[in-house]
């Protein structure tokens, strides 16, 4: 039993996956029988090997932390570290195949915001519906009600379907219906990443609440700013283990400084892409510097180029590649893709399925000095999105001979252009 | 553990892996009944709507089944129906019918139809196939009343047995949910299952006393293991409670049990499967 100031205790918490059940698992009864089929017969054979192990990934292994009641906990990690791993077994949506953890209270968990929204169904009624859902009960639900709408910023449409709100409106009220619980423990994912910049602002501020209200909140994202303002503490997972839990600005440090790849190149391996991508399959992203060498650190006074290497193994249409930049607080930006140019476009609407690099120059004085992320998107716009990392890579921007640099103060913000300054005297004294 | 300085709301959950077979936990099922009954409005809710007729549908299916059916069978087969119209006869079979098979069709896709649920938030996951039960009682009750219509069309009398369709739907819904319990289970591995439900269902319609009457099934053995199938107990009853004859006696017996049995190794089978439906959903 756990000491009454905690709130989340996880000891030895594991979590395995069989690889087949994660992408080609025996969907159909037919492939379970081929499967068994073909298990005995190498068995017979005499190839037979008790086949556990490799077929197995842990998703998590050995985590052990604490988070004290009113605390508000990060958990940093990049892609496929086992942070959505862990918040389901939190949220006992999945249980863990070894380790033992104990939670004190209700657990609200906003994996996803929406979740079980009806699109037929009103807004009115979905708020309900969520609201149950999510572990609210009705009377808690309707003494809310009201708040809940004013924070959506729906009023006028509540009584419509919520399949004929825009993206934005339905994203605000899933949101608010979701800020709105009151759970002793609050697990939140990423939901910082819906709504206008407006309304993200107040996202963020309805998180403080919670956490300075003395709920246990676990708060996993991709913005280091958010993590920074929301948490004290944090730890990092790599490869489904803890690999440090220090107070959140250093975790920070240690995570951008560590956790991404520093060599300028980032190469996809097969088993690292998710097999519903296809028939996209990244391969490759870089940095190249003037001379056109792979580089971690350019000069923001000389052009830099990104190159996207992928692979087609069939015929696309409408695909385009493309990167987001970040500054390493999470920041966006811009985001440009490789077909925004009309003749590009026009050029390169059905690609044919063979191996492409896509390479952009981003003109010189353009970034301000610093650490920038490169998120990486390859989708059909409006149809699909084949693949997406948001941290495929991270480089330094060195602005030295840049606009301004004669002074040795550090500027603001991520860009740092040259700017067509002149000067008048208007006359004498 | 001093448990007096928790705040009174404050229960401890513990996460570890679960082995072997569950129980149903009802308290904590109880605990969730609100879920229940927003899981069933929205089905309920949902069914009609931007359907220009709406609820009538729920009174259409059965008449216009009744009318095919006394059409094929009672007109040109001359199939019996124990001395009654056959219109009444085969409506009388096909309510509880169309409560079993709509629950069977919705819950059996249920788990795979709210995986979106499944994978994101914790709840009792036999909650999932049991609201979509409960949201066909709905469409039966209303259905109900479409039968009390033609009796009385038909000027057949009603006596206090009449009241024994209340336990009989009662039975009619567990064999539903027992049934859907295993089938929702197996299709979250194995999407075979939705196929193969309509083909089951049909043979499951001609494997119960629907368009022809039990006498059909000659008495002793054979009406025994006949009985074996739920709804030939719930069909018997059902025609009796409404046209009076002979009590369902041993038919209905048999069909309990059945039930019975589908049910509490359907928990079992359901809960054991319950730990992994996250992952491979």
């Amino acid at each position: 039993m756990m000491d009454s100031e905690l709130s989340i205790l996880v000891r030895g918490i594991g979590k395995r996956y069989k690889i087949g059940s994660a992408q080609q698992r025996a969907d159909t009864l037919r492939d379970l029988i081929t499967a068994q089929a073909a298990r005995i017969s190498s068995r017979l054979r005499g190839k037979g090997r008790r086949s556990s192990e490799p077929d197995h990934i842990w998703a998590l292994r050995d985590v052990n932390f604490e988070v004290k009641r009113g605390q508000a906990l990060g958990i940093i990690g990049r892609n496929g570290a086992g942070k959505s791993t862990l918040l389901k077994v939190l949220s006992r949506v999945t249980d863990p195949t070894e380790g033992y953890g104990e939670l004190r209270g209700r657990v609200g968990s906003l994996l996803e915001v929406g979740t079980g929204f009806h699109p037929e169904l009103t807004g009115r009624e979905n708020i309900f519906l969520n609201g149950a859902i999510l572990g609210m009960h009705k009377k808690e639900i309707a003494a809310r009600f009201d708040e809940i709408v004013a924070f959506s910023e729906v009023e006028k449409f509540i009584d419509t379907p919520v399949k004929r709100y825009s993206s934005g409106m339905y994203l605000r009220l899933a949101f608010a219906v979701a800020a709105h619980l009151e759970p002793e423990i609050l697990v939140v994912d990423e939901v910082l990443a819906v709504g206008d910049a407006d309304f993200q602002r107040k996202c963020l501020g309805k998180m403080g609440d919670v956490a300075s209200s003395g709920r246990t909140v676990l708060f996993v994202s991709h913005n280091m700013s958010a993590i920074l303002r929301l948490t004290q503490e944090s730890i990092v997972l790599d490869k489904g283990r803890v690999l440090l839990r220090a107070p959140s600005n250093e975790a920070v440090d240690f995570y951008l400084n560590r956790g991404l790849s520093k060599m300028g190149e980032r190469f996809w391996e097969e088993d690292e892409v998710p097999v519903s991508c296809a028939p996209f399959r990244p391969l490759a992203i870089r940095i190249l510097d003037k001379t056109g060498q792979v580089s971690d650190s350019v000069r923001s006074v000389d052009p830099i180029q990104i190159e996207i290497d992928y692979e087609l193994s069939e015929d696309i249409t409408g695909l385009r590649i493309g990167f987001y930049l970040f500054t390493t607080r999470g920041e966006p930006v811009f985001t440009s893709f490789d077909i925004d140019s009309e003749q590009l476009f026009r050029e390169y609407t059905a690609r044919p399925a063979g191996v492409y690099t896509s390479r952009c120059t981003i003109p010189p004085d353009t970034l301000n000095e610093g650490r920038f992320l490169l998120g990486i998107n390859a989708s059909s716009y409006g149809i699909r999105r084949y693949f997406q990392d948001d941290q495929a890579l991270s480089f330094s921007v060195d602005a030295s001979g840049g606009p301004g640099t004669h002074w040795p103060e550090s500027r603001p913000g991520p860009v740092r252009p040259v700017l067509d300054w002149n000067i008048e005297r208007k006359g004498g004294v | 553990m001093a448990e007096a300085d928790l705040t009174p709301t404050a229960q401890i959950v513990t996460l570890k892996p679960t082995k072997g077979w569950l129980g149903i936990d009802l308290k904590e099922l109880w605990s969730y009944r609100e879920l229940i009954y927003f899981l069933t409005w929205r089905d309920i809710k949902v069914r009609y709507k931007q359907a220009v007729l709406g609820v009538a549908w729920s009174v259409l299916q059965p008449v216009l089944t009744t009318a095919i059916t006394t059409l094929v069978f009672g007109v040109l087969l001359k199939v019996k129906s124990d001395g009654l119209p056959y219109p009444v006869f085969a409506l009388s079979a096909l309510l509880p019918w169309h409560l079993f098979q709509l629950s069977l069709q919705k819950s059996s896709v249920s788990l795979v139809g709210n995986s979106n649920l499944i994978t994101k938030v914790y709840f009792p996951r036999v909650i999932i196939p049991f609201s979509s039960v409960l949201a066909a009682l709905v469409d039966f009750a209303i259905s109900l009343v479409m039968l009390f219509i033609s009796m009385a069309i038909y000027r057949i009398p009603l006596s206090w047995n009449v009241f024994w369709i209340l336990p009989l739907t009662l039975l009619t819904v567990l064999a539903a949910l027992a049934v859907g319990l295993w089938l929702s289970a197996l299709n979250v591995q194995y999407r075979d299952v939705q196929q193969m439900v309509p083909f089951l269902i049909q043979i499951w319609m001609y494997a119960t006393p629907i368009v022809y009457p039990i006498t059909t099934i000659p008495e002793g053995t054979l009406r025994y293991i006949y009985s074996l199938n739920p709804m030939v107990g719930v069909v018997q009853g059902f025609r009796w409670a409404l046209f009076g004859g002979s009590p369902p006696d041993m038919t209905l017996l048999i069909s309990s049990l059945a039930v019975l049995l589908l049910l509490v190794s359907g928990l079992f089978f359901f809960r054991r499967m319950e730990k992994t439906f996250a992952d491979v959903v």
